[in-house]
């Protein structure tokens, strides 16, 4: 299968960079994947799990939001913040919900508090999603 | 002429100085090693974000997002100064406050109001002295050891949330660029309007090197875009700031480690010769004292 350059970074560090064959990405408008060749695109993402297909080795990431950059020289993952699957659990899930409820508690306008209820209910259904 | 006893504790007092000097240089070394790759790990994230912000801010014709175009007016100034919780570490406190206040006077010589947000104890005891009133707010980020996205975000979020309400017209951030360890650069830097680098005509005069598709819309990314990228800045400058505090700490203990070793000697020196001088004393009473009789 064809390749192309894919990077995943958050603001503490590159998590991720190489050539893969696939990423699958939760992009604010639904999931997509990420072939070689993939038009230009840039969208904002959601709460989700990215999926990396490296030479048929998958490798998942969890991430809390964040952009996507699909340009041609390859694609980019601009996290807010990212760890693997295997690191996660269900008190860090737990945590980020927590917060996300406080968010909708403590929003002063209508428009923020739908941003934060969107939020919260992508992060719950993340979490029944991953079985924790 | 001060005693012998003197002397003696003057050169173990400073021979502790000297292994506290020395301690600190090297606890410094050891932090500047972590600092600058945490510093170096974070800048990925800048220059991707800086790359897509110049992708997208040049395609943005008119109703750009307040954060990037300004709100119009130059009145009132926020001066964001980030410096470091701690002295000991030579000029670099004073070096950030120092080009901030350049700033201000200019800044209300020209009859504009300021606003100060000090971001660590330092900078704001410094700045406490001249412009008391102006300050509006100060974070100390004394508890935390390794400085996260958290520590810039929630500055940002409050920059945001100031000039939203209306605070403040143009932000700028003062903090201090690490070069070497012996060389920090004090660096002012706007945040809003957002300065987009300026190679963005280059990338407008080589044509649209991609027509992008924007999901949900530009203007919405754009949105969500700036204030990150705001963020994004401040945690930079943060982590710099720590790595410049921590090289500057380890010359300045390097300085004062080499200042006492010369201290020791000299007083070793004089030491010496005192003592050499009472026993030639004390020989001389002696032989006089016997050929007396």
């Amino acid at each position: 299968m064809a390749t192309f350059h894919f990077e995943l970074v958050s603001p503490e560090k590159l998590l991720f960079s190489g050539e893969v064959d696939a990423v699958v990405a939760p992009g604010a408008e639904g999931l997509f994947t990420v072939l070689k060749d993939h038009a230009p695109v840039m969208t904002v993402l959601k709460p989700g799990v990215v999926e990396i297909d490296e030479a048929g080795k998958k490798e998942k990431l969890f991430v809390r939001g964040g952009f996507a950059d699909v340009g041609l020289g390859g694609f980019t993952i601009l996290a807010e913040y990212a760890i693997p699957v295997a690191e996660l659990d269900a008190a860090k899930i737990g945590a980020d919900i927590k917060d996300a409820s406080e968010d909708v508690a403590d929003a002063k306008t209508d428009e923020a508090r739908r941003l934060a209820a969107e939020k919260l209910s992508q992060l719950q259904e993340l979490k029944a999603a991953l079985g924790l | 002429m001060p005693s012998l006893k003197d002397l003696r504790n003057r050169i173990s007092s400073v021979k502790a100085t000297q292994k506290i000097t020395k301690a600190m240089q090297m606890v410094a070394a050891a932090k500047l090693r972590r600092a600058q790759a945490a510093a170096e790990a974070a800048r990925p994230y800048a220059q991707r974000i800086e790359k897509v912000l110049v992708n997208l801010a040049g395609g943005v014709s008119s109703g750009a997002p307040l954060l990037l175009s300004g709100n119009g007016r130059d009145e009132t100034h926020l001066l964001i100064v980030a410096t470091a919780e701690r002295g000991l570490c030579g000029a670099f406190n004073s070096s950030i406050v120092r080009l901030a206040r350049e700033h201000i006077q200019r800044l209300q010589g020209q009859g504009k109001t300021v606003k100060i947000l000090c971001v660590g104890k330092k900078g704001y005891d410094q700045l406490r002295r001249n412009y008391e009133k102006n300050i509006i707010e100060l974070v100390e980020l004394r508890g935390v050891r390794q400085i996260g996205f958290e520590q810039g975000d929630a500055i940002g979020r409050k920059v945001i949330e100031l000039f939203e309400s209306g605070e403040f017209d143009v932000a700028t951030l003062f903090f201090s660029q690490f070069k070497s360890v012996i060389q920090q650069i004090p660096t002012a830097l706007q945040l809003i309007p957002a300065q987009i680098p300026a190679n963005e005509n280059d990338v407008a005069a080589s044509g649209p090197q991609a027509s992008y598709e924007y999901e949900p819309g530009q203007d919405e990314i754009l949105a969500t875009l700036l204030p990150r990228n705001i963020s994004v800045q401040i945690f930079r400058a943060l982590l710099e700031n720590a790595a410049s505090e921590q090289g500057a700490r380890m010359s300045a203990m390097d300085n004062a480690t080499r200042n006492a070793g010369d201290m020791i000697k000299k007083q070793t020196t004089l030491y010496n010769r005192s003592r050499q001088a009472i026993i030639t004393k004390e020989l001389i009473e002696i032989i006089s004292g016997a050929e007396a009789l």
